[in-house]
This record gives structure tokens, C-alpha cells and sequence, in this order.
């Protein structure tokens, strides 16, 4: 009898133990909730300024025609590029997610940024590559967190983190004044950038009602309040209007 | 039970005195109360009262005053982007930030005075109370021995192959091809450093400040830290030291001393007209410094040029006057009139005229004289004369290229004269040099100075960065000096020492002469 009782109360350690593993933050990935959606572009789609390489003869070379700016980036099929969309609340407040062993890598090459909107974690290694081999300074005019400001005047790679959130952290260079972009950094990996067709897609969230928010460096921000249950997919749509 | 509570409670209050007495935040408070009136008093005209750097005087500066809530400063001993140390805190208080309109407090304000304030001014950013903050001077190696001509070399090799001339130009006077879209973080326009005048470097203008400011980058700005450049191996410690030993030599050994009197040594044939003739390399040149003009409407805060550098030679008939100046650009020059509009944008005018806006300016110069020498001291009213008291004036103008004379009546009137001395200007790198000429008699000599040899002739000078937006009253002046034309030396001078030589000379040989006959005769007897 007692024997049969110490088993049975082993056993109940190890399932409450099992059961408290398992109730550990699961990997985003794998399971939960979607939230995706497009970000819709209306109205006439502004003219971007050339960007004049003549100082810098290997990165002109490296375009067919003349670069542009990539501030406002619309694609073929109406939507826009380059917009930053995460979870800005909602998250259970005792929600913690380790920094992916892996870096996020931003590279400058034909002088400019790539890519030009990128989110990271904090925590996670930013890998700064310059692919270009002249000079150019990252300087980010971080707020939030410290600034940084260094120098690469070769093809090398520089790495730094971040050790606060901070949408968004604007990024740039000082030898090429046209190059910039803009860096969100986050306590969780719920972020995504809209691409070549306009959408995103956040995936891997624990069932909740979330603002999420679009931020975009010359339209602002917009919100939308989504509820994912279990490992639904929900839509989000923005809309930025030309100004 | 209740005994042993009340013994626990009894330690309380020396438990609490220990607590309190080494609490800092206590000690802060304290210090803090008393930095906060200093501040006030000295500090706020400038840096504003919630140390925003956005005090009554801010909007006319160029740099601006700094900005403290963001914890961000250019003058650290501590990687890119960390807070500055207590210790570079208290240097930048204590000495100030040459070239800038931050003066050093060490005469003017006690040392607990300029500690308190330094206290004070750490409370307008979170970051020196956030502990996670780990405030570190970073280890700086010595500099290694002899910047002799092959280490400058060295220095020179990296200047070029780590970029500095895409800012600092290839001559380092600030006019690299990035130099006119330069904007600090609070995107005020900013200048790269003319590195021929270390005396005005924010952090100091010796080797070891140069070699500091390259390690660690000047915040807020776009001066990058060359720091990672050593980790990754790209350059070494020592090859650092040899760039900033190349850095300090384009400057001149010591700060330029201001002296009152340029002399102007008489030559034997005929003064060099161009700026680039071998003779001026012979001839000492002197530095005076220029202010902006702030005394009419519309004032100018922001002086693009701060200080010419002047040569005299004349030869008995005409006076050659060498003027050069650093200047980021050969104005007119469009490449720079977007950062012209900025300037004017961010440094405020004090005229009602609506928001002035970049115009292609020329560079100019002017040299000025009174009309005639004073007996006395008494000398025009220094800032361009008066309508009843003018003033001689010789100006040029780098578009048209001209130099002409003329008669200023205050700043607003000008009426040329049909005189005019030669001028020979070259642009290079950055530098204007100028030779203006004249002879030293005129025949107007009502309205033109008579030249005399042995004189103080009162000169004063004048300088406008077109690309700044400078024109009009905007413009760099300077005080009243002294031009003096050196008499010749009389011959008398050369030939009598040689005379008396020869005589002595002459008169030892008949002595010893003598003494030799009268040896031989003694011996043939």
C-alpha cells in the first residue's frame, strides 16, 4: 500500500512536472495562430528621387539605370513594400521569447540597404555587412536604446545588439546621405515585413486578442485589433493613402 | 515574544542610519538642488531649462548648444554610443568645446559649483540612472614614438584608404564630396573639421584627443568610431596613431598667437603678385581671428570663416598683401546650395524679412584702412566706418573674379573709387589665397591710404562664405591691427661691421709684420 502510494505519488511529480515543461513558451513556429494580411497602397504613387552614384562608381555600376529612393515603394499589384507590421499589445504579460541563436543580416550593397525595413529581436545579433568595400558608417540613432555609430571602409562584418524594444530605430549612412532604413527591435518574433506582393504574415501566436500595428516611414502607423484562437488564421488588411 | 520584537525593532534606526548614510541617492538630491541654480543661472541661456539644448540663445548657434536628454555626447572617453564618463563630463565643463560657443567654467565657476551642475545635467536623461548602463573609458595605448616623415606617410595611407577625405576632403579642410549633406541627429546641418585648425577640435587638438576621437567617434555626429577597425585587424593600434599624428600635422605646432602689428619686410625688386610665388614661403605669415558680425541687423552667429592668415612684402613702391583663408568651398558652387538652405533655415535671423532663401553667393573679402593714417590713436569706427567717418576699403569677390576700392559708409553703403589694387586669387583644396597689390602712393590721396614706410598702419579684414549664406552683414569681421611697412635696412648697417673687421684685420697684420722684421734684423746682427 505504501509502496503503491509512493509510486502513485512519483508519478504525480512527474506529470506536474511534465505538465509545468509543457506549459514553457512552445516554439513559435510550430502550431498557434496566423494573422496575414496585404497592405493595400491608394492614390497616385509618388515619384522617389534619383539617386546620384557618381561619387561612387562601384555601387553605380551596379545598377542598369538610375537607382531610385526607397522610401515609398509601391509594387505592381497596388500594394506597398516596406512596411513594418507586429504585434505592438496583447501578449500575456508573463510571455517571454529567448533571441534566435541566428543573426539578422543587413547589408549594404550598391550603396544601399537590404533590406531597407527589417525587424529584429532583442537580444538577437544584428550582422552588419558591407558588401560594397568602400566606405560607409552605420550609424543608428537609436532612443530607447544606446546609439552606435562605426566605421567599415571594407567588405566586413560588423555585429551588435539591442537591448530594448524600439520601433523603429532609424538606420543610416553619412557618407551617402541617401542611404537609410529602419530597424524595429522586439521582445517577441510576432513581426513581419510586407514584401514584393504586399503581404505579411504573422505566425506561431498563442491564442489571444492582439493590437497589431503597420508602421510605415512616411504614412505613419495604423492599428487593427485581431482575436486568434488555436491555430486559426486570421486576416489583417491595411491601406495607406498617398499624402 | 513581545521582548524579542521590540529588540529586533530597537536595531531599526541604526539599521536605517547605516542605510542612509552612504545612500546615494541622498548624496544626488543634494547635489543636484545646488547644480540645478548654477545651472539655471549660467547654463539654461543655452541648453534650455529641460536642458533640451533649446535655450533663448540656441536658435542663432552653429553648432548648436548640446541636447541632454538624450544622453548623447561627442567628447567621451567610452565606445560609440555609451554614456560619457564623470571624468569626460568634467573636462568638457571645465574646458570647454573650442570652436564652439561653449566656453570653460573652471575660472568662472568653484569646483563644487561645476560638480553640482555636472550632477544636475545627468538628470536629463534616464540613462545615468539606468544601471544596466555600464560606464567605461575605454584603455587607450601611448602613442608610439617620432612621427617622422615615412610614420606621416603611414597616417596619410590610412586617411585615404579609411575614407576620412570623403568628409575632411583630401587636403582635410572639410570639403569632401560627402561634406555638403553632413547633418547631426537632430538634422541641424553640421561641418566636417577643417583639420588645419586642430586649436578649435571640440575634444582638444593634440595627438592623443585626435586618437581618442578616432576610437570612440563623436557621437550625435556623423564621425563614426574607427574602434572595430583594430578588432577586425583592418589597421592596427599603432597605425591609428601614425593617422592621428598625420591629422595633427596638417596643423600648425602651436595655437597661432595673435599679434597686433604685421610686418611687412621691404624686398629688392619687385613684390610677388601671384599667390603661389616662391617668395611667400620666405615671409612669416600671422593669423587673425574673425568673429560674426553681431552688432547690426541682420546679426550672424554662425561665421563660416574663422580667421585669415596675412603676408606682407612691399618694395619701396608697391605693397603686396597675401591673404589666405580656409573655406569649404569655391563659391558659388550648387553642390552646396541645399546645405546653404539648411544653414539658413536652422540659424535664426533677427530681421523681420521672411525665411531667407540660398542664393548662389560669391566668397568675398575685404581689407580695410582709414582714409588717412591717424596722428593718434583714434581710429574709424572698426565695422565698415560711419556716414560722416568712412573708411577704405579693398574688396574681392571670387565670382566675378574682381578685386576693386571703395569708400564704406557703415555696412549698408559702399561707393567705389576708380582705384583699384591687382588681385590674384587660386582655390585649392579648401583654401583661398589672395594677393592684393597696391602701390603705396595714390594720387586720390583724399579718399585712398597713403602707404608709408615706418608707420601702424590700422587694417582690419572682412570674410563672406557665400555657401554659408553669407553676404551683407553676415559676414566674419575682425578688430582693428596694425599693418607696418619695414624701412630697408641703411647699408651702414651691413658695411660697418665688415669695415671695422678689415681695420682690425689690416692693423693686426702691420703689428705682426713689424714684429717679424725686427725679429729677422735682431737675428742677422
Amino acid at each position: 500500500m505504501r509502496k503503491l502510494g509512493a509510486v502513485a505519488a512519483t508519478g504525480m511529480v512527474l506529470a506536474l512536472g511534465l505538465a509545468a515543461w509543457t506549459r514553457q513558451p512552445a516554439p513559435p513556429a510550430q502550431g498557434g495562430g496566423t494573422i496575414s494580411g496585404k497592405v493595400k497602397f491608394t492614390g497616385a504613387k509618388p515619384a522617389m528621387p534619383k539617386i546620384d552614384m557618381t561619387e561612387e562608381p562601384k555601387c553605380k555600376a551596379k545598377y542598369q539605370g538610375v537607382p531610385t529612393d526607397e522610401t515609398v515603394v509601391v509594387n505592381a499589384n497596388g500594394t506597398l513594400a516596406n512596411v513594418f507590421v507586429y504585434v505592438k499589445s496583447g501578449l500575456p504579460a508573463s510571455y517571454t521569447a529567448p533571441a534566435p541563436a541566428g543573426p539578422v543580416t543587413l547589408d549594404q550593397d550598391g550603396c544601399r540597404y537590404h533590406p531597407h525595413v527589417l525587424g529584429i529581436q532583442v537580444g538577437q545579433t544584428l550582422a552588419i555587412k558591407n558588401s560594397d568595400g568602400i566606405l560607409h558608417n552605420i550609424k543608428a540613432k537609436a532612443k530607447a536604446n544606446r546609439p552606435f555609430n562605426i566605421s567599415q571602409p571594407a567588405v566586413m562584418t560588423s555585429t551588435k545588439t539591442f537591448d530594448k524594444p524600439e520601433v523603429m530605430v532609424a538606420l543610416e549612412c553619412n557618407v551617402h546621405g541617401w542611404m537609410h532604413a529602419s530597424l524595429g527591435v522586439l521582445p517577441h518574433p510576432f513581426f513581419g515585413v510586407s514584401g514584393g506582393d504586399g503581404s505579411f504574415a504573422l505566425k506561431g501566436l498563442p491564442p489571444g486578442t492582439y493590437t497589431i500595428e503597420a508602421w510605415h516611414e512616411k504614412y505613419g502607423t495604423q492599428t487593427a485589433t485581431v482575436t486568434v484562437a488555436g491555430s486559426e488564421t486570421k486576416t489583417a488588411d491595411f491601406s495607406f493613402a498617398a499624402k | 515574544m513581545t521582548e524579542r520584537v521590540r529588540c529586533r525593532y530597537a536595531q531599526w534606526p541604526a539599521v536605517l542610519g547605516i542605510l542612509l548614510l552612504p545612500a546615494p541617492g541622498s548624496l544626488l538630491a543634494q547635489d543636484t538642488t545646488a547644480g540645478k541654480s548654477v545651472y539655471v543661472k549660467w547654463c539654461a541661456g543655452c541648453h534650455g531649462d529641460g536642458g533640451a539644448g533649446d535655450g533663448a540663445a540656441a536658435a542663432s548657434m552653429l553648432p548648436r548648444p548640446r541636447n541632454f536628454t538624450s544622453g548623447l555626447y561627442k567628447i567621451r572617453t567610452t565606445a560609440s554610443g555609451q554614456l560619457p564618463t564623470d571624468a569626460d563630463l568634467e573636462r568638457a565643463i571645465d574646458e570647454g568645446l573650442p570652436g564652439s560657443a561653449m566656453p570653460g567654467w573652471k575660472g568662472r565657476l568653484s569646483q563644487s559649483e561645476r560638480r553640482d551642475v555636472r550632477a544636475y545635467i545627468k538628470t536629463f536623461s534616464s540613462f545615468f540612472a539606468d544601471t544596466s548602463q555600464h560606464v567605461v573609458a575605454l584603455k587607450f595605448s601611448s602613442p608610439p614614438g617620432g612621427a617622422s616623415v615615412a610614420a606621416l606617410k603611414v597616417g596619410r595611407q590610412f586617411y585615404d584608404s579609411i575614407g576620412c577625405r570623403k568628409c575632411h576632403g583630401d587636403q582635410g579642410r572639410g570639403d569632401g564630396p560627402s561634406a555638403p549633406t553632413l547633418k547631426d541627429d537632430a538634422d541641424f546641418p553640421i561641418f566636417a573639421a577643417d583639420l588645419h585648425q586642430s586649436w578649435r577640435f571640440r575634444g582638444g587638438g593634440s595627438v592623443e584627443d585626435i586618437y581618442r576621437r578616432l576610437r570612440t567617434g563623436l557621437d550625435g555626429t556623423p564621425m563614426p568610431s574607427f574602434a572595430d577597425l583594430i578588432d577586425q585587424k583592418f589597421l592596427t593600434d599603432e597605425e591609428l596613431w601614425r593617422l592621428a599624428q598625420y591629422v595633427r600635422s596638417l596643423s600648425p605646432a602651436a595655437p597661432p598667437e595673435v599679434r597686433d602689428v604685421v610686418h611687412a619686410p621691404q624686398i629688392p625688386g619687385t613684390v610677388p603678385v601671384s599667390p603661389d610665388d616662391s617668395a611667400w614661403t620666405r615671409v612669416a605669415r600671422s593669423w587673425f581671428p574673425l568673429e560674426g558680425q553681431v552688432i547690426h541687423k541682420s546679426r550672424w552667429f554662425a561665421p563660416a570663416v574663422a580667421g585669415v592668415w596675412v603676408q606682407a612684402l612691399h618694395d619701396g613702391k608697391t605693397l603686396a598683401l597675401r591673404v589666405s583663408w580656409d573655406d569649404r568651398t569655391e563659391s558659388p558652387d550648387t553642390a552646396w546650395l541645399k546645405f546653404e538652405q539648411r544653414i539658413l533655415e536652422t540659424v535664426a535671423g533677427d530681421d523681420s524679412a521672411p525665411g531667407p532663401k540660398a542664393e548662389p553667393w560669391p566668397d568675398q573679402l575685404a581689407v580695410q584702412f582709414p582714409r588717412h593714417l591717424p596722428q593718434g590713436m583714434e581710429r574709424p569706427y572698426f565695422l565698415m566706418g560711419a556716414t560722416t567717418d568712412p573708411v577704405y576699403q579693398w574688396r574681392w569677390t571670387s565670382r566675378p573674379r574682381r578685386a576693386f576700392a571703395g569708400l564704406a559708409r557703415g555696412i549698408e553703403r559702399f561707393d567705389t573709387l576708380p582705384g583699384a589694387p591687382a588681385g590674384e586669387a587660386t582655390y585649392e583644396h579648401g583654401e583661398w589665397r589672395l594677393v592684393l597689390t597696391r602701390a603705396l602712393a595714390t594720387p586720390d590721396t583724399a579718399n585712398e591710404v597713403q602707404l608709408e614706410a615706418g608707420r601702424a598702419i590700422p587694417m582690419a579684414f572682412f570674410a563672406w562664405d557665400g555657401s554659408s549664406g553669407e553676404h551683407g552683414s553676415r559676414m566674419a569681421v575682425s578688430t582693428w591691427y596694425f599693418l607696418a611697412l619695414d624701412r630697408p635696412t641703411p647699408p651702414g648697417v651691413f658695411i660697418s661691421p665688415v669695415l671695422a673687421m678689415l681695420v682690425t684685420l689690416g692693423l693686426g697684420l702691420v703689428v705682426v709684420r713689424r714684429a717679424q722684421r725686427r725679429g729677422a734684423a735682431r737675428s742677422g746682427v
